[in-house]
């Protein structure tokens, strides 16, 4: 084990080099574009013994992970916002292939107006697609959130998205443990699959499916989902035993007494985690739970921790339009079969890299502290 | 035992739901006649997403993943990747497409493979239109030719896009044109681009009846006349330059007796037939212009 | 493999692989409905060519057993008549099915 100053974008690419992927496909974009080149330099001096297709677009990048994957290999790549909605019909793809690709995915804001700054509605976009998603909140947690991807996308078969912020994450520096080799090679086994292109044993994948089938091949990538639930917390207390590290579905902090818990993901979790302590100062009883593992959605998790508090809060660094927070969304559903559930206050703020700083969070906790009446959108900090 | 032609080991299981008279079911079951079971084809939406049958089963006999539209190439690149990393090089890792899938959707994924060089072989069956869905025009449509896109009284009005030409332009060690009525032809090139490596490009023509509007019996009638009318020549590209024609009619027969079986050009007047036959022999001759000057190119570098 | 192929039969999705995945051919698929005309080869006509067995889309045409002759199989020829055309000496003609 050594310990290193680097940004998350090469976090991710420590990860994957540590998980021994085989084959890489890649198509370079801001603020991704270090991963790639970090691996470039590794697959070409030889540190990591994998192909690196170079393509010409990040579709033709999903494709080739998906034709690696199919065919044995433990396949990774890397994008971000533009290139990941590039990828959109190929993420549909690799899930209802039953894909084990692990992919970063740097959370940077839609355009137009062109922005390269941070925002989740490119992932969230992608909820429907099957892809498990992780999103992490410091460089640590993404080098080991990739490998811990491939250790349960393995088992379940199923995709998985690991996601960090633009520039908060992705370029900047943060003391990272980069874990010995043998010490990941005992946790992550190779790759192995039953379900794969072989002359030796020839099938066709994913030929045309009359209805008779289609539903129950979709209920099977659902439960495979569920299993996830369970296999994510499981192999957090695997990688702890190692590492000395545990990572769950989710994050609570000081939630137990909490009267009022905001809802976050990401730095933004970090940040609200500072607010949180400095309310308790206080006196102010106040707690965070941070979501880690958005698909699979962790509801029994959720449900357990906020059914309890008066008040929610979610804060959202994205917006459906015409719906409001993406999470917002999620936490009410998970609320909605809970009996005299807490209000939630569903804010939406920080879009295309606006700063969210601990002010503001606690400006949050102070305004809601004044309603009763749970929201289902309030902008913060718009210029209105 | 019968002196065959053709190699007699049989990959392709009949009970497939290709049309009568399918041309793209014929050159399948060709091209794994020449390829072997150590194969693994990715097939993108085009008719053979159907041809192959039903969930759970398959007609190749070598596996086979279904991929998006454009993804022929792309997929394969990766399965080509994972090939090398894992030792089997040894596998023919073969994309499987359509025209629409190739001269179109696909051709982004296709540039970019074989300007890398990826170890694949690029198959298009051209049929020379979406006929998956219902014969639109595609690019690979026909100067004239008639589709549910182009409509009797507006027909296509560009001529058929030279995907051959545009592969040769990316250098590919070897690109080249065939029939399913020329059959050894087919597999003998099918063969000789398997043992090859990078990436290598074939398109067959595959008449196809409902799409055509032709007879099923005629597929192979229609398939050898598009190369003795000179519609249709065969020939090869090595490395982008050297051009090789491989079937040369000491004359052309004229274009009519290609066009006036397919309801898809009934409605062509004499001057659209006149205008078609100048194009054919116009590219006829630059082809056989092409042949040669590829012979002085040793001389001139 | 072959003729004799037995259909998959999937009782519930427990029975199912996670992906759809083949696991029979399409032997199972008997196509011979799909034939209007029947092509019937004259042998002694027939020269032995092997043009039919070449151009069959299906393939439909095999060499039968112990002679090696060119045979149909009318479990899965669809009736593109593509062999009585190509047939250089005329040896296939054509019954109409259900006569």
């Amino acid at each position: 084990m050594k310990r290193m100053a680097i940004v998350g974008n090469h976090a991710l690419s420590y990860g994957a080099l540590l998980s021994r992927v085989q084959v890489i496909a890649a198509y370079p974009i801001t603020p991704q574009t270090q991963v790639v080149e970090l691996l470039s330099e590794m697959c070409a001096d030889g540190t990591l013994k994998a192909e690196f297709v170079k393509v010409e677009s990040e579709h033709s990048a999903m494709a080739a992970v998906m034709g690696a994957s199919a065919s044995g290999a433990r396949a990774f790549t890397a994008t971000s916002s533009q290139g990941l909605a590039l990828m959109h019909e190929v993420l549909h793809w690799v899930t209802g292939a039953r894909l084990p690709v692990v992919m970063g995915n740097i959370n940077r804001a839609f355009g137009p107006p062109w922005s390269i700054w941070t925002e989740q509605t490119d992932s969230l976009s992608q909820r429907d697609t099957g892809w498990m998603q992780i999103y992490a909140q410091d460089n640590q947690e993404v080098l080991d959130s990739v490998i811990l991807a491939y250790k349960v996308s393995e088992q379940v078969l199923l995709p998985t998205m690991v996601v960090l912020d633009a520039f908060f994450l992705s370029h900047t520096s943060e003391p990272v443990e980069i874990p010995d080799q043998e010490m990941v090679d005992e946790f992550l086994p190779p790759y192995e699959n039953k379900y794969i292109l072989n002359p030796d044993d020839p099938h066709a994948f994913g030929g045309l499916t009359n209805p008779e089938w289609y539903m129950e091949l979709r209920y099977k990538i659902h439960k495979a989902h569920e299993e996830a639930l369970q296999l994510i917390e499981k192999e957090g207390r695997e990688f702890e035993k190692l590492f000395g590290r545990y990572y769950g579905l989710v994050d609570p902090y000081r939630v137990d007494d909490a009267d009022t818990i905001l809802v976050a993901v990401s730095t933004a979790a970090s940040t609200a985690r500072y607010a949180v302590d400095l309310l308790r100062e206080r006196g102010k009883k106040v707690g965070l739970l941070r979501i880690r593992v958005f698909r699979p959605f962790p509801y029994e998790r959720v449900k357990e921790i906020l059914s309890g508090a008066k008040k929610v809060i979610v804060l959202d660094r994205n917006l459906s339009p015409g719906a409001g927070g993406i999470i917002a969304s999620e936490v009410r559903g998970a609320l909605a079969n809970v009996k005299n559930h807490p209000p939630v206050f569903s804010y939406i703020m920080g879009l295309g890299g606006r700063d969210i700083t601990t002010k503001n969070i606690m400006e949050l906790f102070e305004e809601v502290e004044k309603m009763e009446e749970g929201k289902d959108i309030i902008w913060k900090g718009v210029k209105i | 035992m019968r002196k065959l032609t053709i190699p007699r080991e049989e990959y392709m299981t009949p009970g497939h739901l290709a049309c009568q008279g399918c041309g793209g079911a014929l050159a399948m079951r060709l091209a794994l006649k020449a390829l072997g079971k150590k194969t693994i084809l990715s097939i993108p939406a085009c008719c053979w997403s159907v041809i192959d049958g039903p969930f759970p089963y398959s007609a190749a006999g070598v596996p086979i993943f279904h991929a998006p539209f454009e993804t022929a190439a792309s997929t394969s690149a990766g399965v080509a990747a994972a090939m090398k990393i894992l030792g089997k090089e040894d596998v023919n890792v073969v994309a499987w497409a359509g025209d629409g899938g190739t001269f179109d959707i696909g051709i982004q994924a296709i540039s970019g493979a074989a300007e890398r060089g990826d170890n694949i072989l690029y198959i298009v069956y051209d049929n020379e239109a979406y006929m998956n869905t219902g014969i639109q025009r595609s690019s690979a449509t026909p100067y004239k030719a008639w589709t549910t896109t182009t409509p009797y009284k507006f027909p296509k009005a560009r001529p058929k896009k030279d995907i051959i030409g545009i592969l040769a332009a990316h250098k590919i060690p070897y690109a080249a044109t065939a029939t399913v009525a020329y059959a050894e032809d087919f597999v003998k090139k099918v063969k000789k681009a398997a043992s090859m490596r990078g990436f290598r490009f074939i398109q067959v023509l595959s008449p196809c009846p409902p799409g055509w509007k032709t007879p099923p019996e005629i597929t192979i009638k229609l398939a050898r006349l598009a190369v003795q009318t000179g519609v249709f020549p065969l020939y090869e590209v090595e490395n982008g330059e050297k051009y090789k024609i491989n079937i040369k009619p000491k004359k052309l027969k004229p274009v009519i007796e290609y066009l006036k079986l397919q309801g898809r050009f009934r409605h062509l007047t004499q001057e659209d037939v006149d205008e078609i036959q100048r194009m054919v022999e116009r590219n006829w001759k630059v082809l056989l212009a092409r042949e040669e000057f590829s012979k002085q190119i040793e001389k001139i570098v | 493999m072959g003729k004799e192929e037995k259909k998959i039969i999937f009782k519930s999705v427990n029975d199912l692989p996670p992906m759809a995945m083949s696991l029979g051919t399409m032997w199972v698929n008997k196509t011979a409905s799909w034939r209007n005309l029947r092509p019937i080869i004259d042998y002694d006509k027939c020269i032995d060519c092997m043009i039919c067995w070449k151009y069959c889309p299906e393939p439909a045409i095999y060499l039968r057993d112990p002679d090696e002759r060119v045979a149909i199989d009318y479990d899965y020829c669809k009736g593109c008549l593509i062999c009585v055309e190509e047939c250089p000496v005329d040896a296939i003609y054509t019954e109409e099915e259900g006569k």
